[in-house]
């Protein structure tokens, strides 16, 4: 950073799934531009991801998308203080995409280049709310993640508990697909569970094990076989219904681990993120059981950046670039990425 | 004209740094499997030892395809990305050209083939015209039989370059005029000879939506264009 300079600024790259973007940040917390090219209309031809087509249509956005963050941004390259880039979890050539293009225009202008976590970058979402304080407590949930991360300070991300089978966000999609919705199903059978009531009173996985795990393979499968049962019979059940009787059941089961969570871990914050966190009856659960607790906030990541985005990398890049965490031109995509256990926690 | 040339699109990695037509630096490595981890760091260290910059680089020249889908994409990725960045020249190259290109005989006839499994390659016939490879059957995704019939029609010897050795037996059953000895060396694309190549060639028009040739739909693609023809020329990517 030059000695005039008064601002950090950070380029961001995120290609995790079926998302381009590209952002600039300054100082980890103000959005100059978050360029997002989605694919989501050329995978819902499929029903669902396509890795190799997710990737084919990475490469076609890539620079574009660069040029728009940058212009849209009004900065140039002379400009920046960093490149960041998600490099694991996700679909393997889709992170390649990302973690290339970073490494390239980080050795092409001689700046330092950040690797992020993806999951670390959606927690830091919740940074464009509000400064995080620590100790902090993330439920993340998405359609590959449904986890408990325990942040005892800054940079410092510890799981205590996980999904032992489907994601929150992969029941949604399997559950919509069951009732016709195609993917991504999360937001239309979060609607109908608002127009509808928990009557079938599907069952709550683990909800009371002395753990901090999920597991929503026995609600999915208690919801398939009702709806089969029905087809059986030739009765159509209420979708509205059969909406939030599931919903009801997810939002138990999160609700009541992330309730123990909190009394084993007291925590200054509670961070609702990942693409799932955009879910309303989560959020409004959440808000009701946070209401009357004194030492608990609840922090919802913004609406607009629950779903994978540049800004949120940027975000948490720059907690990163604070702490000298660097890569080298050998970075390379790591599809498995994932946070340490806490040491202690039962698992 | 400060050159640099980048090719992963099968299981080599070789990269290369010109000044016009003088090779300043080349290698060629067939050990690394991860090309991810190793196609900066060794564009790093040629150009270090040529002793130069990212900003002295006038072009980047590309094997863009046929190949590996991935060693093709993180190739292209990273050459589009650098001439993007740098906003320099992008020139792509077949990557069965720059194997042709190894033939040094004038007039030759040359067929560089890339095992794609199932009995198919990707394969082009070449002739070497003034030095350098020009295309007499186009690049394309075949089944081995139908590419050995068909360049079986020129009756004349011809070298068969890359993974050739996987068919060998149907090559001398089908093809019956001689067909050159080839050192493996000649099995092996050299940067620095697509690096040459390029120095000449009109560059990538518009670098943005450039794309590897990837000779093939994806399955799901392919699939859902049989049953909505008509259908593939919408945008399916859009900015939000
Ligand atoms: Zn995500």
């Amino acid at each position: 950073m030059s000695p005039t300079k008064d601002r950090n600024l950070i380029l961001a790259f995120e290609s995790s799934c079926d998302e381009t973007s590209v952002a600039v940040i300054e100082d980890g917390h103000k959005i100059l531009s978050n360029i997002v090219a989605t694919q989501i209309k050329s995978h819902q031809r499929f029903g669902g991801v396509v890795p190799e087509v997710a990737s084919r249509h990475h490469i076609e956005e890539v620079t574009l998308c660069i040029k728009d963050a940058l212009s849209e941004a009004a900065v140039t390259y002379a400009d920046l203080d960093a490149v960041a880039v998600t490099y694991g979890p996700g679909l393997v050539g889709a992170l390649l995409i990302g973690v290339t293009a970073a490494k390239t225009v980080a050795f092409a202008h001689d700046l330092p280049l950040i690797p992020v976590n993806h999951m670390a970058g959606h927690i830091y979402a919740a940074r464009y709310v509000e400064p995080i304080e620590f100790p902090a407590m993330a439920l993340l949930v998405s359609g590959g993640h449904t986890e408990l991360v325990y942040m005892p300070a800054e940079n410092e991300f510890e799981i205590i508990g996980e999904t032992r089978d489907d994601a929150a966000g992969e029941a949604y999609d399997k559950v919509g697909r069951v009732m016709g919705v195609n993917y991504p199903a999360g937001k239309t059978v979060d609607e109908w569970a608002h127009q509808g009531h928990d009557s079938f009173k599907f069952p709550r996985a683990m909800e009371k094990d002395d753990n901090f795990d999920f597991s929503f393979s026995g609600l999915k499968s208690a919801f398939i076989n009702t709806t089969h049962h029905a087809d059986q019979i030739g009765e159509t059940l209420n979708k509205q219904d059969l909406s939030a009787s599931f919903q009801q059941a997810v939002v138990d089961v999160l609700a009541e681990k992330t309730q123990r969570a909190l009394s084993d871990y007291p925590v200054k914050q509670l961070i609702l993120a990942g693409g799932v966190a955009a879910n309303l009856g989560l959020r409004e659960r959440l808000e009701q059981d946070l209401q009357h607790n004194p030492t608990t906030h609840l922090v919802k990541a913004p609406l607009n950046l629950c779903g994978d985005n540049a800004a949120m990398i940027g975000a948490f890049a720059y907690v990163a670039y604070k702490h000298g965490v660097f890569a080298d031109a050998t970075l390379n995509a790591d599809p498995s990425l994932e946070f340490d256990w806490l040491a202690n926690s039962v698992k | 004209m400060k050159i640099l040339a980048i090719e992963s699109s099968n299981r080599p990695l070789s990269v290369a740094v010109l000044e016009d037509q003088t090779v300043l630096a080349a290698v060629t490595v067939t050990v690394h499997q991860k090309h991810a981890e190793y196609l900066l760091p060794e564009i790093e260290r040629l150009m270090g030892m040529a002793g130069m910059q990212p900003s002295d680089l006038d072009r980047v020249v590309v094997a863009a395809g046929p190949g590996s889908y991935t060693g093709i994409r993180l190739a292209v990725t990273t050459a589009k990305t650098l001439a993007a960045t740098l906003d320099i020249d992008l020139v792509a190259v077949s990557s069965l050209a720059t194997l042709a290109a190894n033939v040094p005989v004038e007039g030759a006839l040359v067929a560089p083939m890339f095992d794609a499994r199932n009995q198919n390659v990707f394969a082009g016939l070449y002739r070497i015209k003034q030095g350098q490879p020009v295309s007499e059957i186009a690049d394309a995704h075949t089944s081995v039989a139908d590419f050995l019939s068909e360049v079986k029609e020129y009756g004349e010897p011809i070298w068969f370059l890359g993974d050739a050795g996987h068919f060998a037996e149907s090559i001398q059953t089908t093809v019956s005029a001689a067909t050159p000895q080839v050192s493996p060396w000649l099995n092996l694309p050299q940067a620095a000879t697509i690096g040459l190549l390029g120095a000449t060639m009109t560059p990538v028009a518009d670098v943005d939506h450039f794309v590897p040739n990837y000779l093939r739909l994806t399955q799901a693609e392919a699939d859902w264009r049989a049953k909505n023809p008509g259908r593939d020329a919408e945008s399916y990517v859009e900015k939000i």
